[in-house]
């Protein structure tokens, strides 16, 4: 990692405790925040994580490593997550993971080679009377199918499109 | 979020300021008895006794209060908390309120699921408005009492939907549940007493508050009283959110959705119980199948051991791993359903699978492992016919 970058997640870090606390229970949310901007909570931001609550950087990888919406290794701009469980996969999930699969070329648990797009099993999303049903980031799909996956993947792939960014309207209208 | 909805009564007529103003009218005691007079139970499934679990928590001891709401709908099969957030927030909010105040809690959480990160910008936004209006804040309705909310984000831990998992992950920890007692109504967040409950519980309690307690223990059956928010989906005509009184048999209910040629339905999601046609005159209530509101229905094509195989795998994944009969015993269940699966279970293996979903039932920490094999105990209780000597592997 560049010196600068390690900086700026540091400062990024630091700006985020203040804002949370510097306590215990303001882990989760500082590393939301890592999560949401760097797209993985690296070993440096464990560490810095930690540091800055004082506490172990052992704690932070337990803790990071029990979430599934944490993740140490890099994922992609654009994590799909699609819904596995029965509801879904009686209204025909099967095919649009292997549809997924098909045109990212990667599959499930995967980062595309471009940095663009993660694809996840994600248990129930909670759209059980629309299935098949996928998050997109923070963006819910549902009634989709493996037709319509082609049309998803492009929306993601207009870089400035709709789906690019994190919603974070409640932060702006906190600040 | 067009959700298929009918008979509601929780919803459509229900002021949730004019249930705030009748709850400060009341002292905090009689807050309490008005909810314990309802008799209305936890929502979320477990069906606890509201008044009980309130009164327990003014009645303790601590520097600070907390109530919590328990928006980690994560049940397989379960999207009613996510219409009431998109739809009626204020009824929430509201009987959160009471619900602070019943209690002497200034801060109330909500816990949101990650999954449902998309709903936070508009709860932050009617947040602000009862801010604006004196809703919420340092003098609710000019009165002396101050209560506020806050939203935080869950990530992806189905576990943390019990109670004290979602306690453990507010502060900063793993989500692993605790032994109880002692009870978060004593120690709770931080070790102070603290109330979680359900969204549908604290819309319930607006509700309350605005018709009365005689109104809402009016509906429903002797044990179980008020409204029932169904989440149903699967083979039927009309998935979708459904309000009925507590009480409607299987059978009532699948007419109204329009899956009467049903072979079986599984209610309580996941961690349920799977109900057989002949079964369908059973009613929906605590005092026979209790749910928090799923209901997934399968129609006559259906493979059931499928269905119990998604549902393991689902816990082999979302076990916490903390305790041995959760981590291990649904690893287990599920090699026994791919031994199923291939045709080579013998009986008398399968009999030994049943008994240790029965010591997995008794010995596990949390009510994860102890739910955990219900699905599967209930499929091979009522479809063994189905499941034994299979010839094709899995069937599609």
């Amino acid at each position: 990692m560049l010196v600068t970058e390690q900086q700026r997640l540091k400062d990024d870090i630091g700006r985020w405790v203040q804002r949370y606390g510097a306590q215990r229970s303001a882990l989760i949310p500082v590393l939301q925040e890592i999560q949401a901007k760097y797209s993985q909570v690296s070993e440096y931001a464990m560490q810095e994580a930690a540091d800055h609550l004082g506490i172990h950087p052992v704690e932070v990888y337990s803790v990071v490593t029990f979430y599934a919406f944490l993740a140490e290794a890099y994922q992609g701009k654009f994590v799909i997550r699609l819904c596995r469980t029965i509801s879904c996969d009686m209204a025909g999930k099967t095919r649009v993971a292997r549809q997924l699969e098909n045109d990212l070329g990667i599959t499930f648990g995967q980062t595309t080679k471009d940095g663009k797009f993660t694809l996840e099993w994600a248990n129930c999303i909670g759209m059980c009377d629309q299935g098949p049903a996928l998050l997109v980031n923070d963006h819910v799909f549902t009634s989709v199918t493996s037709e319509k996956v082609h049309d998803i993947l492009e929306l993601c792939r207009k870089s400035f499109g709709p789906l690019a960014v994190h919603d974070n309207r409640h932060e702006e209208a906190r600040q | 979020m067009n959700a298929n909805r009918k008979g509601l009564v929780t919803f459509s007529t229900i002021d949730p300021d004019a249930a705030l103003r009748a709850a400060v009218a009341k002292t905090r005691t009689e807050m309490i008895a008005e909810v314990t007079a309802s008799k209305l139970k936890g929502r979320g499934g477990a069906g606890f006794p509201t008044g009980v679990k309130w009164n327990l928590a003014a009645a303790a001891k601590g520097d600070a209060k907390y109530v919590i709401c328990n928006a980690d709908e994560g049940e397989p099969g379960t999207f009613k908390d996510r219409v009431i957030l998109s739809e009626v927030p204020d009824l929430v909010f509201a009987g959160m309120t009471i619900g602070g105040i019943a209690i002497g809690s200034a801060k109330g959480i909500v816990y949101l699921r990650g999954e449902y990160a998309y709903l936070r910008a508009q709860l932050e936004e009617a947040l602000a408005r009862r801010r604006a209006a004196g809703l919420l804040g340092p003098q609710i309705l000019s009165k002396s009492v101050g209560f506020d909310i806050e939203i935080r984000m869950g990530s992806g831990a189905y576990v943390c939907g019990e109670e004290t998992a979602l306690i453990e992950s507010l502060e900063g920890q793993r989500g692993e549940p605790r032994n109880r007692p002692p009870f978060p109504v004593d120690t709770g967040l931080g070790g102070q007493p603290t109330i979680v409950n359900n969204v549908e519980t604290f819309a319930c309690v607006a509700a309350i508050f605005a018709k009365g307690a005689a109104w809402f223990a009016s509906i429903g059956t002797e044990k179980s009283t008020g409204p029932k928010l169904f989440s149903v989906s699967g083979d039927c005509a009309n998935p979708g959110v459904y309000e009925f009184p507590m009480g409607i048999t299987v059978a009532e209910l699948l007419r109204e959705v329009g899956g009467e040629d049903a072979k079986a339905v599984q209610i309580g999601g996941a961690s349920g119980r799977c109900v057989p046609a002949s079964e369908f005159a059973r009613t929906i209530s605590y005092e026979d199948i209790s749910t928090g509101g799923s209901v997934m229905v399968f129609g006559p094509q259906r493979d059931m051991l499928a269905v119990a195989k998604n549902f393991m795998e689902f816990f082999v994944e979302e076990s916490c791993g903390q305790c041995t009969p959760c981590r291990e015993g649904n690893a287990k269940l599920l090699e026994g359903i791919e031994m199923l699966e291939e045709g080579r279970c013998s009986a008398r293996y399968l009999d030994e699978l049943l008994t240790l979903g029965e010591v997995m039932q008794n010995a596990s920490k949390c009510g994860l492992g102890q739910s955990s094999p219900n699905a599967f105990l209930s499929i091979v209780s009522h479809f063994q016919d189905e499941l034994m000597g299979r010839t094709h592997g899995p069937a599609r």
